[in-house]
């Protein structure tokens, strides 16, 4: 190549061929960004409109006078009783139910990719199987256990149950990226006399920090968005304990009315999980895991 | 409220504090243990926590379900196989074991393959984060919502009427009829249309977990590849692909069982009518609906036995993974 | 770092534990009585109204949870004990099988009971029984089976056509320009389906009488008795003449299944619906008597003219607590569902509680509370797979993908399946 050595280093984009590449490059995610945001943009638009306008016309149609746009679905979402109230259960739900599966589930991996113990693949493989156990064959043996220790409508029933409905998966997930990483580096730990403990809060953890964002990504938007678990866990019992999906989802009324508000609500509560996205998004960066997937 | 607050401090604080604790208590235990024993006790503590909640939590109640479900409505004796006899023999279970095989192999196809097309394209965008977003906030959105958003996108109206579906819409552009999306059996395609809406939410999920493996592969392979002449494809095909197959192993595996259990954009959006149903809406249906535990029970059980063979592809390849290391 | 840990860890493990079980449930103590029902929203607010005077007259407060999966919450509450002092119950079946699992509470010593029967309609007080024991009290009804139309298209008010026949021929006659004579629309979420059967329901009524009705969702007709097919049968004709066809009515929700009534021009010129869809869709904007009226359902068989379909809010006590007591007394009064029915949108089953806002709900509840013959929706009544089968094969009727006679061949054989316990 008549490669000059300075584009080299900077490991810029070649010239030429792959300047073309690049178009393509945008055009292809342009394309795939405006299909995937058109239905969102539907509802937000719609959301802005009265419930007969939202009905009755396409949602495109607002874009054109006359503009019938009130903020009167939002107004009514906010002056729910107890949406406050919900929010910071909410917010007191998922922070727990998503810190304690992260730990826990490292725990587990770390054991499971770099611990070596008999039947350790199949109990693995059982553990990954559990993904499958569907969520409500369990709510009646487990609310069962919960009402037996006099925790049922309490916050600590949410926060168990939630980290074990997310651990197969997170065990899962960071085992795999547990696994992958280099052999090497523990093992001239282990040479220095490191601990297990030190290997794992030194070097594990602080390797396979953009699975842990992930995980960290997904478990707090499951639970921020439960309906379910939140309700048969807690409803019989502490209405005052109840997170948001379920002011929302109480929004409808039993005939079905309100809908209208549903778009309001989901875009409000959809606020805090995206800023948990934004703000965990500097940990994919490349570098930080740096070469240690071997080639 | 204050107490709340209280709490929130010390649950904030100690939260982490009991499970670092937790640690360093095991490996108190672990010194006074004599050096043989050390490493054979030392995983089993680690995984303690882990397989306690799991055992409570699934373990106990999905044995519970497999008793279940050989037994009869009110629980009182046993019936062997007959629920299952039952679920294989009624005339929407196999409508229902087609969709789901539908599902399974497009929900997992659709979201891997978008997911990984977006992830690689991402990567070499400034605007990443932006367009990472896009894609992620249909996983933000809760069902509900994502419900009432496919309701405006599917929408119909008789012909000859103002279309206020998106999709109507569009194609009475082109002068094309208006369909009632969730209606069309043929093909399945209602089916295909409540993929679509379930596709379209996860895609994020498989872009997020593929990126997060992708930034993991060293730059400087890549670079060294583009130096000596190849195009992007074959480093794509040689370098980047071989090494994020571990990950696309576990998204798929994770889609095939959340196709399995799809439910919600079924039950929200055509409640299983018109040959759209699901064995995991049945499920809920039997045993939330009807009170009918053994026959839910049994449907458990059937999904429970689906994802042995993805399991044991799952075995091979960590032996194949570690054969490697 | 580890010496850190040694008294900070046994320290966080009981604040954590103990702050977490600071918001323990108090579940009814003499003071508060936890209730669940399936009202959110306006309706919540509605009830919230009706028990206020209540909690001020005993100084007790009453801790609501409404919510619309309460089929699910009190199908994990029952087996598991974890329940509230009272709840709206789904249905009269699964009141059924709720005292059966020793859940619910008898309430023949909680209410006046001589009162509570004079002052409801026969029909409601008996579905609340089970083994001659009361189990469950209406305190709200509904009347289905109204014929809805747009008073600017022609004004039915005067002369309201009597029996079917010159219901189709009034009606074909005043069309004016709009595209069908009916309206429809069954799109309900998991409930799709439900305005069908009460158009099955209020067609078979009238053409065979209550008792068949009763036997038929008891089980002891066979969908595929040339009554029940007669029905079906009549449904299908509406179904060719509706704006839009089957495959509009299915792909419509109810709640906007009558806007069509006011569009320019019409798409059709009559709706049958429940008197509660005064409160929805274009409708909820409208003004009742001006903007629109309805008729009662017309005859289809002269010794039928006066059966009347209606369904209600079923409530059941869990705690016999005295608080729980005395609320469910106070619920079935005149005085306590007024509130209510002055806030408009729901009917009374109390006799005696009047004061609604409208001639259009004064008739309705008029209609409810002095009907001879009444009966309770069927679909509520059959077990829930029957139900839920009734819905499915509605939908898969109207949008044409099954004929009349295959979906009641399917119908019978779940039949079989569903009643056979």
């Amino acid at each position: 190549m008549t490669a000059v050595s300075a584009p080299r280093e900077m490991a810029g984009p070649k010239q030429g061929w792959f300047a073309r590449h690049h178009i393509g490059v945008h055009t292809a995610l342009i394309v795939l960004m405006v299909i995937w945001a058109i239905p969102t943009i539907g509802l937000f638009i719609n959301s802005f409109r009265p419930a007969t306008d939202a009905f009755g016309s396409g949602w495109w149609s607002a874009l054109f006078p006359p503009y019938n746009f009130n903020f009167e679905n939002y107004a009514h979402v906010l002056g729910q009783s107890g949406i406050g109230t919900s929010f910071l259960n909410s917010l007191f739900i998922s922070i727990p139910a998503t810190v304690i599966p992260l730990f826990v589930a490292a725990f587990a991996a770390y054991a499971f990719s770099w611990m070596e113990f008999p039947g350790r693949n199949i109990l693995f493989v059982v553990v990954v199987g559990l993904l499958v156990v569907p969520l409500q064959a369990t709510l009646i043996p487990v609310l069962s256990m919960f009402a037996s220790w006099g925790i049922a409508g309490t916050f600590l029933a949410v926060w168990l149950a939630h980290t074990a409905y997310g651990l197969p998966f997170a065990i899962y997930l960071l085992r795999n990226f547990m696994g992958s990483l280099p052999r090497e580096v523990f093992e001239s730990a282990a040479i220095d006399g490191a601990s297990a403990v030190t290997s794992f809060f030194r070097l594990a953890l602080p390797m396979s920090v953009p699975a842990i964002a992930a995980l960290a990504i997904f478990q707090f938007l499951f639970v921020w968005n439960d309906l379910l678990v939140a309700l048969i866990y807690i409803s019989l019992v502490n209405p005052d304990n109840l997170p948001l999906p379920v002011v929302i989802a109480n929004l409808v009324s039993s005939q079905g009315a309100g809908i209208e508000f549903l778009g309001a609500a989901a875009f409000l509560s959809m606020a805090l999980p995206l800023i948990v996205f934004f703000s965990l998004q500097r940990f994919f960066v490349r570098g930080i895991v740096g070469g240690s997937v071997k080639g | 409220m204050t107490d709340k607050l209280i709490t929130a401090a010390i649950v904030v604080v100690g939260v982490p504090a009991v499970l670092i604790g937790y640690i360093w208590l095991t490996e108190q235990v672990i010194r006074i243990l004599p050096e043989k024993q050390k490493p054979r006790v030392r995983p089993w503590l680690w995984m303690a926590p882990a397989l306690a909640f799991l055992a409570l939590f699934l373990v106990y109640p999905m044995f519970g379900t497999f008793l279940r479900s050989f037994q009869n409505h009110p629980g009182t004796e046993f019936v062997g196989l007959d629920n299952f006899f039952w679920f294989f023999g009624s005339a929407d279970a196999l409508s229902a074991l087609k969709n789901n095989v539908l599902w399974l192999i497009f929900l997992t196809l659709f979201v891997v393959g978008f997911g990984l097309l977006v992830a690689v394209l991402v990567d070499k965008v400034r605007y990443e984060s932006f367009a990472k977003s896009v894609i992620f906030v249909p996983l933000a959105i809760s069902m509900v919502a994502a419900g009432v958003i496919w309701l405006y996108m599917y929408q119909y109206r008789p012909p000859g009427a103002v279309q206020t579906g998106t999709l109507n819409a569009a194609i009475d552009i082109f002068g094309l009829g208006p369909v009632p999306w969730l209606q069309v059996q043929t093909f399945s395609v209602n089916t295909f249309m409540l993929i679509i809406v379930m596709a379209w939410m996860w895609t994020g999920f498989a872009m997020v977990i593929i990126s997060a493996a992708l930034k993991g592969i060293n730059p400087e392979l890549m670079e060294a590849a583009r130096v000596d002449g190849a195009t992007e494809w074959q480093v794509f095909r040689g370098i980047v692909f071989p090494l994020l197959v571990p990950t696309l192993v576990v998204v798929s595996t994770t889609m095939i069982i959340t196709a399995l259990k799809a439910f919600d954009v079924v039950f929200t959006m055509t409640s299983g009518n018109l040959n759209t149903n699901v064995i995991a809406n049945q499920m809920y249906a039997e045993m939330f609906k009807f009170g009918q535990y053994g026959r839910a029970s049994a449907i458990a059980v059937v999904l429970l036995l689906a994802i042995i063979p993805i399991m044991f592809f799952n075995i091979g390849r960590f032996r194949a993974q570690e054969a490697v290391r | 770092m580890a010496k850190r840990f040694r008294w900070f860890t046994p320290l966080m493990v009981g604040a954590l534990v103990m702050a977490a079980c600071t918001t323990t449930p108090t579940g009814g103590d003499g003071k508060t009585v936890t209730v669940i029902g399936t009202w959110t929203d306006a309706e919540q607010a509605a009830f919230l109204a009706m028990v206020a005077p209540w909690e001020t007259e005993t100084g007790n407060t009453v801790k609501y949870q409404g919510t619309r999966s309460i089929n699910d919450i009190l199908a994990a509450g029952v087996p598991t004990g974890v329940l509230p002092d009272l709840a709206g119950l789904p249905g009269p079946g699964q009141m059924a099988e709720y005292a059966a699992a020793g859940a619910l509470q008898p309430l023949d010593d909680v209410l006046d009971v001589a009162t509570y029967t004079s002052e409801t309609s026969p029909a409601l007080v008996d579905l609340g029984k089970v083994d001659g024991k009361t189990y469950g009290v209406f305190i709200k009804a509904a009347l289905k089976g109204l014929i809805y139309y747009n008073p600017t298209l022609h004004d039915y008010s005067a002369s309201a056509p009597a029996t079917w026949d010159e219901l189709i021929s009034q009606g074909e006659a005043n069309q004016g320009d709009a595209e069908a004579l009916w309206c429809v629309g069954i799109e309900s979420g998991d409930a799709s389906g439900w305005p069908a059967t009460d158009w099955i329901e209020n067609i078979l009524l009238r053409q065979s009488g209550p008792d068949v009705y009763n036997d038929w969702w008891a089980g002891k007709v066979p969908w595929t008795d040339p009554a029940i097919k007669a029905a079906f049968d009549l449904y299908a004709d509406v179904i060719d003449n509706t704006y839009g066809g089957g495959t509009n009515a299915v792909a419509t929700a109810f709640q906007t299944g009558g806007d069509a009534l006011f569009d320019n021009p019409p798409g059709c010129a009559l709706f049958q619906q429940a008197n509660f869809m005064s409160g929805q869709g274009k409708f909820a904007t409208l003004t009742a008597g001006t903007d629109f009226n309805a008729f009662p359902f017309p005859a289809l068989n002269p010794d039928y003219a006066n059966a009347v379909e209606g369904a209600g809010d079923l409530f059941g006590m869990f705690h016999a607590t005295d608080a729980a007591k005395s609320l469910m007394k106070y619920l079935v009064t005149a005085e306590a569902q007024d509130i209510w029915v002055k806030a408009g949108g729901a009917l009374s089953a109390n006799k005696n509680a009047t004061s609604y806002p409208d001639d259009f709900s004064k008739n309705a509840g008029a209609a409810v509370a002095n009907a001879e013959q009444f009966v309770f929706d069927a679909s509520d009544l059959m077990p829930s797979a029957m139900n839920a089968a009734f819905w499915s094969h509605m939908v898969s009727l109207t949008s044409g993908s099954e004929t009349v006679d295959e979906a009641l061949a399917a119908l019978q054989v779940v039949a079989e399946d569903a009643y056979a316990e």
